[in-house]
């Protein structure tokens, strides 16, 4: 379970978080919406303190780091609540001198300091699941978006994150693209991995959301299980932000 | 044979010679260090505390700013005033050091800055500390783009090592010149000893060529937009 208290984070005068709490529990997966600027990335970006919060405490299981002002945290705080998490970005930051595999392969071999084969064996498996085997050994430059995205999701998972943070996992990608970007999600999802994501991206928050939390300019508005929020939220500003994405259509499929 | 050519090949072994005891080695030992110290003279701007990082931009200033000979004169001619007596190719070595650690930090600095910083992000996600995305994720990135300007300084240091003539450091140019004094043939030396520049500048710009394609093996950069 993640558990955030209290966050509060600003860049200069920007306020940009106003003391967000947030629970993440743990098997679900967690939306993360709101308009441009209300925070849900710098929010996504505080779990695994690549933002730090000038206020308020992060907590992953036994990993915890409390926030104040003027006090400082330690680096391996720090890096001990990193190491809990695996992130995929929005424009998927493979890196660019290793190939598919060796991407995959980077943190189980630097960090957790895996012998190559038993590492290789690993990556091997992660790509296996996102449909990326084919490509091991491609270098990224020679990947389309989506096969370079659902690389970044098998690279995230390779150590075993408790959390998956996904931050926009598909905007930077055309439809076609970001579906099978979604698919993997999705399978991860229904094999019970713990997901926080910020999206945009309605039809991937209404297939694999469990629960919902609408943030607006720093503050969370509306939360609950995903049903309820898209379809009978209950603010009217939840309710204007979900119809204007869905332009007015249902946002669920009838399944 | 005619007169210059056979003055050519008499002298050759002694002006080869000079060039693989001294410029040579004083062209590769002052481009390592010295790399070491631009690669430490640009970490320390980017990252380290506010007076360190003033302090650098001053030694990058004063030596930017100031003619080499004149630097190594300072160091073979001015030091033995205040009790520092350097041989000369100590002396010599010492000035191109700092010289190829001013100009090459500039350089690092710039191609460090660089590698979006995305990557570090990625790095870190993974779990990496500083030290770790520096050396796994940045540098290798970074070495890359670094390639062609760092050959220039190589390339321009070979040449400059004939400044240490001035402080007597017998390397390619002032066996050069010492021939001249006996033999009384300064064109046909001087052509001599610019065609062995020409010759190992040459060598050395078609290893940058190497050292190029074996880094371009992975394709073009992914534009990287965050």
């Amino acid at each position: 379970m993640i558990t955030l208290d209290a966050i509060h984070k600003s860049f200069e005068a920007l306020h940009v978080l106003k003391g967000v709490s947030l629970i993440v529990p743990e098997g679900g997966v967690t939306a993360l919406i709101g308009p441009s600027g209300s925070g849900k990335s710098t929010l996504l970006r505080c779990v695994n303190l690549l933002e730090m919060p000038q206020a308020g405490s992060v907590r992953i299981g036994d990993a915890a780091v409390a926030f104040a002002p003027g006090s400082k945290v330690s680096r391996d705080a720090v890096l001990a609540l990193r190491r809990k998490t695996g992130m995929v970005f929005q424009n998927f930051q493979l890196f660019p001198h290793l190939t598919a595999l060796e991407n995959v392969m980077e943190g189980l071999l630097t960090v957790l300091k895996w012998p190559r084969d038993k590492a290789r064996g690993r990556a091997l498996e992660l790509l296996e699941k996102v449909g990326m085997s084919p490509k091991a050994d491609a270098w990224p430059a020679n990947l389309s978006g989506g096969q370079q995205q659902r690389v970044a999701i098998a690279r995230a998972l390779a150590p075993a994150p408790s959390v998956l943070l996904c931050d926009e996992p598909t905007s930077a990608l055309d439809p076609e693209l970001a579906a099978e970007v979604i698919e993997v999600l999705a399978q991860l999802a229904r094999e019970g991995t713990t997901m926080l994501m910020a999206t945009h991206d309605l039809r991937l928050a209404a297939t694999i959301a469990s629960d919902v939390v609408f943030l607006e300019a720093g503050e969370v508005v509306e939360s609950g299980p995903a049903r309820a929020v898209f379809e009978t939220p209950s603010h009217e500003r939840t309710k204007r932000f979900v119809s204007t994405l869905s332009g007015g259509a249902p946002i669920r499929d009838p399944r | 044979m005619p007169h210059w050519l056979s003055l050519m090949i008499e002298s050759l072994p002694s002006l080869v010679w000079a060039c693989l005891l001294f410029t040579i080695p004083l062209t590769i030992l002052s481009f390592v260090l010295g790399l070491g110290v631009g690669f430490l003279a640009a970490v320390t701007r980017l990252f380290g505390p506010a007076p360190l990082a003033a302090l650098v931009r001053f030694y990058v200033w004063i030596i930017r700013g100031t003619p080499l000979l004149v630097q190594l004169f300072l160091i073979f001619y001015g030091l033995p005033s205040v009790g520092i007596v350097l041989d000369a190719f100590p002396a010599a070595l010492i000035g191109f050091t700092l010289n190829v650690g001013a100009y090459t930090s500039e350089i690092i600095r710039a191609v460090l800055v660089s590698v979006p910083k995305g990557q570090w992000e990625a790095a870190y996600s993974i779990g990496m500390t500083w030290a770790q995305a520096m050396r796994r994720t940045i540098l290798p990135q970074a070495t890359r783009i670094a390639v062609p300007p760092l050959s220039n300084t190589f390339i321009s240091l070979v040449k400059d090592t004939s400044l240490a003539a001035a402080i007597t450091v017998p390397e390619l140019f002032r066996a050069g010149q010492r021939i001249v004094a006996t033999s009384y043939e300064p064109l046909i030396l001087y052509i001599e000893v610019a065609l062995i520049y020409l010759v190992v500048s040459s060598v050395l710009s078609s290893l940058q060529a190497r050292v190029e394609k074996r880094f371009s093996r992975y394709g073009g950069f992914i534009e990287a937009a965050s």
